[in-house]
């Protein structure tokens, strides 16, 4: 028998949505975060470049250009709704973020410093606008860190180092759920009125991705085992600038800084794709214009890379060329000693993984699988919705890179997924506090735990025949390269029938470590079951929508089609089989136009 | 990137629902320029230890989960390329000055109690207005650049590995706690100088520091903790002869409280398992 636990309310994860949810749900509700690693572990602690809000610090700015921006960004198929409100709160949230300790840059009069960040503009001149407030090139480090730091102010109850391995769902309603202890190998029935996901994203079904090892969408894939929908699994973001091969993020906060994109013949490539705001084009625009060179044969040596400089040079050069002026109106000059003082992690990075030095060399970069757009469909304020009229599931929430509110549609804007954690993560957790104060706990079935034992038992006593790490390399291989930044009919056809091979080899492995103490190799066999199906989901969404939008791009198809695909993609998992279908986007003040940036 | 070498590693291997005490086992692999301790742990675990367990996230240095020892030292194995390391045979082991859970895994609840217990977080005598906030509070950068440095520990706990104090007195806050102790301590938003003080100006506390300046080696983000403890030093001495800065208007030097009552205080909610 597992151990029971009860909370009034029980938030999966511990990076910034699952402790931002924690804070504000634990402020009058019995609360509890569960995360498989130390809470400082979580990957926003990898986000680097900035939080977007229109605080209007360096220069004139506004939330409705930054709402008009991010539903543009969206390729329109952001809810307007949910981004309306995300970005009137975004000023708000990081000031609240401020308060709490957060190390922001500040401007010369004390003020949080702002940068520009690819995407965000003025809506009046169409040129970028300062509204990433950033510390350094580690703001998803401080806001983590922040965080984690207040939740222990306010005595937010932690069970770290524990995986989450099943939703327990009674009548219709959020009850609980069961995860393992890693240091016993103990299972724990967490009971609850109501659950919070917030789990992350799963970029590890890519080969080269910037995502940690731990991105392995568990939370979707439990939930969606339960038959809670996914949304929009097609629309996935692949970073521009990657570390060649390793997919280790390089900051958009480098371009932000004025650096730029640079071929194998030593030109600055993006003002032929993005005349008006050149290098600091959303990222789905970059990353095509970066493989299109690649594919034309302008890639460094022949190879599959280009260039990303930032030597002070090179940035003075392109920045008088372009006007780039201060936010006094003073020449745009960039030291040596600034690109150190502002980029610390990233020339750390290339240091360390490519004994490139930033300040006198150009780095090696291609496009890596960065983050999930799609997942778990909500509502703005974090509650689950499970069917095309968006219907509520009581006591389940989500929030953060696992939900898909959907704020980000096609594609993301840089800086906008802290500002999701962090609007999104406060409100799924009030919202849960509220729902507590009248809802009663729902009756624990007998052998709560039942379905998460036999997931492990099956893994435990599989065949042998197949092994975790070569299908593990089989997926990662076939989705970049078929289910990739390009995609065509008959590549993404042939994936989804490699992951469905490799679902039915997965029942043929076997885990050796018999032990119960951090056993690894379990878990990591657990997660890979995880991976497979979300990769399933992707490749099925991807291969039905029939158009190019944000980050799905076809080349079969190459337009954007609103007639017929302004929609959301639904994926059911009903005993097994797949189903799909639609729902509409909520279109409130932006009518879809031509997007050019 | 062609050219591999033969390394054999020898690693610490522990599972206490087995072994009575650890052992070594040694595993050789070609390793090509570039790769990662982390890396090879990845490959020998595919191919010839699956059992082998550590703790790995971000593979990229800022997740603060693969702290080992490795070749004797406190590094992060993702930011440590094995060919940089210089010897054919490399050792990798738990984190010292810890206990050991299994195989490469350290039990760092102690550095996480620790650093509870010097209450990391802004404390103003009005709490209200950090739950609800007005407005920002105006910092310059070079007030922000006072304590910007400690802000960028990602708590890997390889400077308790590295103390020699913590070695000698497992109770010593240690270098990651103390140096967060002056990072809100000196943050101009902050007036909790005076609540910290039972736990840092203790037995335990921040004098125990006898300046190995182990830490600030091992830190891997280039924090320099040492420097933080002696400026906290410093504070502390200014406050209690009343220069402190105008934050406080206690001055005067704590009695000896033992730092164990104060952690008992100040920490986290109990595991609730």
């Amino acid at each position: 028998m597992a151990k029971v636990h009860q909370f009034d309310v029980v938030v999966v994860g511990g990076g910034g949505a699952g402790l931002m949810a924690g804070l504000y749900a634990s402020r009058t509700a019995k609360t509890a975060v569960i995360s498989k690693m130390y809470p400082t572990r979580s990957h926003t602690g990898a986000a680097q470049g900035g939080i977007a809000a229109a605080l209007g610090n360096s220069e004139g700015d506004n939330p409705a250009w930054h709402m008009y921006d991010t539903v543009k960004g969206s390729d329109y198929l952001g809810d307007q709704d949910a981004i309306e409100f995300m970005t009137s709160e975004a000023p708000q949230a990081v000031i609240e973020l401020e308060n709490m300790g957060l190390p922001f840059d500040r401007t010369p009069e004390g003020r949080i410093s702002q940068r520009p960040f690819g995407g965000h503009t003025n809506n009046e001149t169409g040129k970028p606008v300062r509204r990433a407030a950033h510390a350094a090139d580690r703001t998803g480090h401080m806001i983590l860190q922040t965080l984690y730091q207040q939740c222990l102010k306010n005595k937010v109850n932690f069970f770290d180092e524990y995986q989450v391995l099943d939703f327990i769902m009674v009548n219709g309603k959020a009850a609980g759920v069961v995860a393992v202890e890693l240091s016993t190998g103990e299972l724990h029935t967490i009971h609850a009125k109501a659950v919070i996901f917030a789990t992350g994203g799963h970029g590890r079904i890519f080969e080269v991705t910037s995502n940690a090892y731990a991105y392995t969408g568990d939370g979707a894939a439990i939930l969606f085992r339960k038959g809670i929908p996914l949304e929009d699994m097609e629309f996935f973001q692949f970073h521009p600038t990657g570390i060649y091969k390793l997919g280790i993020l390089i900051t958009e906060g480098v371009r932000g800084e004025g650096g730029v994109l640079i071929n194998g013949k030593g030109e600055r490539f993006m003002p032929r794709y993005a005349p008006t705001i050149k290098d600091l084009a959303s990222r789905d625009v970059v990353s095509r214009a970066i493989y299109t060179e690649i594919k034309e044969g302008r890639g460094v040596d022949g190879k599959n890379y280009v260039y990303l400089d930032i030597r002070p040079e090179t940035v003075n050069k392109f920045a008088a060329e372009d006007g780039r002026t201060n936010p006094d109106g003073s020449k745009f000059n960039l030291t040596a000693e600034q690109v150190l003082k502002k980029l610390p992690d990233i020339i750390d990075f290339c240091r360390v993984y490519l004994g490139v030095d930033p300040v006198t060399q150009m780095m090696p970069i291609q496009p890596t699988a960065h983050y999930t757009m799609g997942g778990i469909p909500t509502n703005k304020f974090g509650e689950v919705v499970i069917d095309d009229k968006n219907t509520v599931m009581p006591g389940l929430y989500a929030a953060g890179e696992c939900a898909c509110v959907s704020v980000h549609g096609g594609n993301r804007l840089g800086c906008n997924s802290l500002l999701d954690i962090v609007v999104f993560g406060k409100h799924a957790g009030l919202r849960a506090a509220e729902y507590v104060k009248t809802a009663e706990f729902e009756k624990l079935p007998e052998n709560a735990e039942s379905a998460a034992r036999s997931e492990f038992d099956a893994l435990r006593n599989g065949s042998g025949k197949e092994n975790v790490f070569d299908l593990s390399n089989e997926m990662k291989k076939v989705m970049f390269a078929d289910v990739g930044i390009y995609r065509n009919e008959k590549d993404m056809q042939s994936a989804l029938e490699k992951v469905r091979e490799l679902k039915k080899r997965f029942k043929d492995v076997t885990v050796s470590d018999t032990g119960k103490i951090f056993n690894t190799e379990l878990l990591n066999a657990w997660e890979f079951g995880n991976l497979l199906d979300i990769a399933e989901v992707v490749a099925l969404s991807a291969l039905n929508r029939k158009e190019s939008r944000g980050g799905h791009s076809r080349e079969d198809f190459p337009e954007r089609d609103d007639k017929n695909w302004l929609k959301h993609t639904l994926v059911w998992n009903k005993n097994g089989k797949l189903e799909i279908d639609y729902k509409p986007v909520v279109i409130t003040k932006h009518q879809p136009k031509a997007r050019v940036y | 990137m062609t050219d591999t070498k033969p390394i054999t590693f020898r690693i610490r291997r522990y599972d206490p629902d087995v072994d009575t005490i650890p052992h070594w086992e040694e595993h050789k692999l070609n390793v090509p320029d570039g790769m990662t301790v982390l890396e090879a742990l990845h490959e020998i675990k595919a191919e010839q230890a699956p059992t082998l367990a550590w703790r790995s996230s971000c593979r990229m240095g800022v997740c603060g989960s693969c702290g080992m020892f490795i070749n004797h030292l406190p590094m992060l194995a993702c930011q440590t390329q094995v060919l940089h390391l210089g010897t054919d045979v490399v050792t990798v082991a738990p984190l010292p000055n810890y206990d050991n859970v299994k195989d490469l895994v350290p039990n760092l609840e102690p550095l996480i109690q620790k650093h509870a217990a010097i209450k990391p977080f802004i404390i103003l005598s009005n709490s209200k207005e950090i739950d609800e906030p007005t407005g920002e509070f105006i910092q310059t950068p070079e007030q922000r650049d006072e304590y910007s440095q400690f802000t960028f520990c990602i708590k890997c706990g390889l400077c308790l590995a590295a103390c020699p104090t913590v070695a000698t007195d497992p109770l010593f806050l240690g270098p990651q706690a103390l140096a967060q102790a002056y990072r809100y301590t000196v943050d101009n938003r902050d007036c909790g100088l005076q609540e910290r003080l039972e736990a840092i100006d203790a037995f335990h506390g921040l004098y125990q520091c006898h300046m190995a300046g182990a830490c600030s080696q091992a830190c891997p983000k280039g924090v320099d903790p040492a420097f933080g403890i002696q400026l906290l030093k410093r504070t502390l001495v200014l406050d209690s002869i009343g220069f402190g800065k105008k934050k406080s208007s206690l001055a005067r030097v704590m009695p000896l409280a033992d730092v164990v009552k104060a952690i008992e205080e100040f920490a986290p909610p109990p595991r609730t398992v």
